[in-house]
């Protein structure tokens, strides 16, 4: 006889309660973090580069880089002063709450002022896997194109910060900002935004100012 | 494709209400999909199959309830859905400002079990 259970269980159950759990710990270490988010070659690992060379005179910063193979990105992240963990999926697209925990024992982090998470490039499944991260940061850049929040809704909708790479090449390449932005209003209204060139260094400080500030916001909370 | 990992935990949450409750075999699974989450049905079903086997979801039938996006205009309280799952500004007063009400949905519902 056939019989009907009801559950009403959020399938990313497991991996919010390891998110939750991670977040406590990020907490308790007194540690600012963020999870950097964007689609292949957007410029996480430069953000993370330009970043460093802001901020390693002032604190201790660990990064966490993932990605399907190799160590490139934690090794730019080693060589501008962070201490560096890789992270490989092994063909997963994204980095999940219980990669993270592991990743997070291989560091002291009572030492840290800051975590820079690099997620896997992909601008569709990060979005589903909460990490426990104090911010979710969505890196956008000019050649992608103006219509990516019109496509990719659920990586914008719930970002608590935008950075928009590239602005140097704007000049260049049809993209218009306007229609680029309502999109951005309509998913995730009066998001804090920082345009930023890494090439030419433009708009970084004012990135890297927002960062200090959450630094010295957690550390006295 | 991170569906093949949400297959897994779909897998995992039947299995353990389908044991708390004595299930022999699960024979369906109820879920709920709204149509922001990034959950493709078709992928899930396509890793069912795989993931399922030798497990007491083996053989199940996957019902897919997917709940439309429904936005709320903040400025003058319209509500209103995707046209052709294209995001606009509101239809009514034009503004970008908008909630999110329904869409972000994903859920297993309920289960039934012999």
């Amino acid at each position: 006889m056939t019989k009907k259970i009801s559950i009403i269980e959020k399938v990313q159950n497991a991996n919010d309660l390891l998110a939750a759990e991670i977040q406590a710990q990020l907490q308790q270490a007194g540690l600012f973090s963020l999870n950097l988010m964007a689609s292949p070659g957007a410029g996480k690992t430069s953000v993370i580069e330009k970043t460093l060379a802001e901020l390693i005179p002032l604190y201790n910063i660990a990064a966490i880089d993932g990605d399907i193979a190799t160590s490139i990105d934690a090794d730019r992240a080693s060589n501008a002063g962070a201490t560096a963990v890789q992270i490989n999926t092994g063909g997963q697209c994204h980095i999940d709450a219980n990669m993270l925990k592991i990743a997070l024992g291989e560091f002291e982090l009572d030492n840290f002022d800051l975590l820079l998470v690099e997620n896997v490039g992909n601008l569709i499944c990060p979005a589903s896997f909460k990490l426990g991260t104090d911010k979710n940061v969505l890196i956008a850049s000019i050649p992608e194109g103006d219509d990516k929040p019109y496509k990719y809704p659920g990586m914008y909708q719930d970002v608590d910060a935008l950075i928009i790479n590239k602005t140097d090449l704007l000049p260049y390449v049809d993209f218009d900002m306007d229609y680029f932005k309502q999109g951005v209003q309509m998913l995730n209204p009066d998001l804090l935004t920082f345009p930023i060139s890494c090439k030419t260094g433009e708009g970084i400080q004012s990135w890297t100012n927002w960062v200090i500030g959450q630094i010295k916001a957690t550390k006295s909370s | 494709m991170h569906e093949l990992t949400i297959t897994e935990q779909i897998v995992e949450i039947a299995t353990r209400h389908g044991e708390k409750n004595e299930a022999e075999k699960i024979t369906d699974l109820y879920l709920v999909i709204g149509e922001l989450s990034t959950v493709i049905d078709d992928s899930v079903q396509f890793y069912w199959d795989l993931i399922a086997e030798n497990t007491i979801c083996e053989g199940a039938n996957l019902h897919f309830k997917r709940i439309p996006a429904k936005f709320l205009c903040l400025e003058c309280d319209h509500e209103f859905r995707l046209v052709d799952g294209e995001l606009t500004p509101c239809p009514h007063c034009q503004s970008n400002r908008m909630e999110i009400l329904e869409g972000k949905e994903f859920h297993l519902d309920s289960i039934n079990i012999v």
